[in-house]
């Protein structure tokens, strides 16, 4: 991985996808994010692990506005997030997002959920939406599931028709909050296949899992977050062999035991 | 271990007490403890002592055909004065001539009621286009005045016309009214929220007389004079503003039971408002609180009895009406029986329609 990472660096020119510099966010009283400073490049894969109450989920939510930041600064693929309905709107655009709760529409089939959005916010034809909904279907290895209802599906394809789902709309980005978390152990590795052949598609990834052996194969930089700071980032390699700080030492033997 | 393997297959045999068929039923159902079994027996002592002499009054003793009102005193029913009365209980003040106005009024709401049922109209526009063409016709068939028919003013629209008036042109409207009314009560502008709420709550806090009242007694004396604003119109406005309170309330329970997963994933596929509430959250919202929705339709066709209130006949006006005839007096059972079927049959057949649509829209979630 390290050295398709030098040459990624070496041959293209920094293109910062996301930036995040000073963010802070609070709820109510209570400081969740402090002091976030995240760059990611096009094409690089990011996996943010960390204890739960850490603040690895509010981040990625607040790159695509699901939740606000109230200090510091935020700008993807070249757009500033602020208040802005138009900014927010064109970001939801070239931002993917995959729920840990899957979050399918469930009174729609499974091509509806996938042609609802290009149709709707792309204006794209129904019949070229539908063609784009079934060549994604194709990749994720469900096309027979086109015509079910997401109720009649199990956890591990509710999860790749979602994946499918947001590839629909051809986003720059994509995000995934602990998309493995509630699925059965033997639904875990299709969903995770399907993740790491994106990645090696080239798409830029940031991904918050506890699912440290796809951190390992597909990570470009291992991103540890305890208790609303960035505590240390490093290459897998380095992150998983020599931790530098105590608290990543500790997170890492009660993740790595079992 | 051996053992199993030698022993004989164990042969087929029958229950020795029946599992199945009407004892067995009786057997679980009826008698099955001692508290069960007395409980049986009462209320089968209650329909034997009670159906009889229903029968006997309503078909054995009854009179089916009779001159005046003193032919037709006997023990039991009487339903001569039905037949004799039926025109007017349906179609009231009417012109007797033209009541087959009134008649294909009717049989438009039905058939229309009938063909919103069937799937393929459903598309907002073959629906919206058949309810306006249909409420039209009823309009044109109802006024009068061109095409050789006579003009009749609203205040002789009595009777079963009236009541499907009343009720179906207040509930397409109050519908779409009640949708906003809940969106505007869950947004996020103060403004459009406090004026939602106080709407809402203002509406809910009064009876319905009152809002009728207000509508027929004191809009009047804001009004400049000579200013009139026909009373069937005020009347309707009053049902369509209160009912679209209550539906207001249903829509509302809906829209809260919607988990936020499903706003979060439509934003994120980047659905403005408008779409996502559409697209998403309605069509869901909406398929979870079929029941409540039906009640208050359910309500509210019935609640339409008390514009006899405020001088407007409805089918409840006109049965009552009815019974003030000097040659047909005291057959108030047969009367509100009569008029009480009629209002179960709508009512019963809301009921069928919504369980045929939860069946419809719950399809392709938890069953």
């Amino acid at each position: 991985m390290t050295d398709t990472a030098e040459q990624r660096t070496a041959t293209a020119p920094s293109q910062s996808v996301i930036t995040l510099q000073g963010v802070h966010k609070w709820y109510g009283e209570f400081h969740v994010l402090k002091d976030i400073n995240l760059d990611v490049q096009k094409g690089e894969k990011i996996v943010v692990c960390g204890p739960s109450g850490s603040g690895k989920s509010t981040m990625i939510r607040c790159i695509n506005r699901l939740e606000e930041h109230q200090r510091g600064r935020i700008v993807v693929a070249g757009i500033e997030l602020t208040a802005d309905l138009k900014n927010i709107e064109a970001i939801r655009r070239e931002v993917g997002m995959v729920f840990q709760q899957f979050n399918l529409f469930p009174h729609l089939t499974v091509l509806e959920n996938l042609t609802l959005a290009p149709i709707w916010v792309r204006k794209l034809p129904k019949k070229d939406a539908e063609e784009t909904a079934r060549y994604y279907l194709q990749r994720v290895r469900i096309p027979e599931q086109a015509d079910k209802y997401p109720g009649q599906l199990s956890g591990g394809q509710q999860q790749r028709v979602a994946i499918a789902r947001s590839l629909c709309m051809k986003p720059e980005i994509m995000l995934f909050d602990e998309p493995t978390s509630a699925l059965d152990p033997e639904m875990i590795k299709e969903v995770l296949d399907v993740m790491i052949q994106l990645a090696e598609e080239g798409m830029t990834m940031v991904c918050v899992t506890h699912e440290m052996g796809f951190a390992r194969t597909v990570a470009d930089t291992m991103v540890f977050m305890d208790r609303g700071e960035i505590v240390e980032r490093a290459p897998p390699t380095d992150f998983f062999a020599n931790p530098r700080s105590e608290r990543t030492k500790l997170f890492l033997s009660q993740i790595l035991a079992h | 271990m051996t053992d199993l393997t030698e022993r004989l297959p164990v042969p087929e045999q029958r229950p020795r007490t029946p599992l199945t068929g009407p004892i067995a039923w009786a057997r679980a159902n009826l008698f099955s403890s001692v508290p069960n079994t007395i409980v049986t027996l009462v209320v089968v002592w209650l329909v034997a002592s009670a159906v009889p002499p229903v029968i006997r009054w309503a078909v054995l003793d009854a009179t089916w055909s009779a001159a005046t009102g003193k032919d037709c005193r006997s023990d039991g029913a009487c339903w001569a004065f039905i037949g004799e009365k039926l025109r007017f209980i349906l179609f009231g003040r009417f012109p007797y001539d033209e009541h087959w106005r009134p008649l294909v009024v009717v049989m438009i709401f039905i058939a229309m009621i009938l063909a919103s049922c069937d799937r393929r109209l459903w598309s907002a526009r073959r629906l919206g286009l058949m309810w306006l063409t249909g409420l039209a016709a009823v309009g044109v068939l109802m006024w009068g005045g061109v095409l050789g028919m006579s003009y009749v003013e609203t205040d002789l629209w009595n009777g079963l016309p009236l009541t499907l008036i009343l009720a179906v042109v207040g509930m397409v409207v109050a519908f779409p009214l009640a949708i906003l009314l809940a969106l505007g009560r869950r947004s996020r502008l103060p403004a459009v929220r406090a004026l939602c709420v106080a709407y809402i709550e203002i509406i809910r806090g009064v009876p319905l007389i009152t809002v009728l009242f207000m509508a027929s007694v004191m809009l009047p004396l804001f009004l400049p004079t000579g200013v009139t604003i026909d009373k069937l119109l005020r009347a309707q406005v009053a049902f369509i503003l209160f009912s679209a309170a209550y539906l207001a309330e249903n829509v509302r329970g809906g829209l809260q039971a919607i988990p936020r997963g499903q706003y979060e994933a439509a934003d994120t596929l980047g659905l403005s408002y408008w779409q996502r509430t559409r697209l998403i959250v309605l069509p869901q919202a909406l398929a979870l609180v079929i029941p409540p929705l039906v009640n208050t339709f359910i309500g509210a066709f019935k609640d339409t009895s008390l514009v006899l209130i405020i001088g407007l006949f409805d089918l409840l006006g006109t049965a009552n009406a009815a019974l003030t005839d000097a040659n047909w007096r005291g057959f108030f059972v047969e009367d509100y029986l009569f008029t009480a079927a009629i209002y179960f049959t709508f009512c019963f057949f809301m009921s069928r329609y919504s369980q045929m649509l939860e069946r419809e829209f719950n399809k392709g979630r938890r069953r």
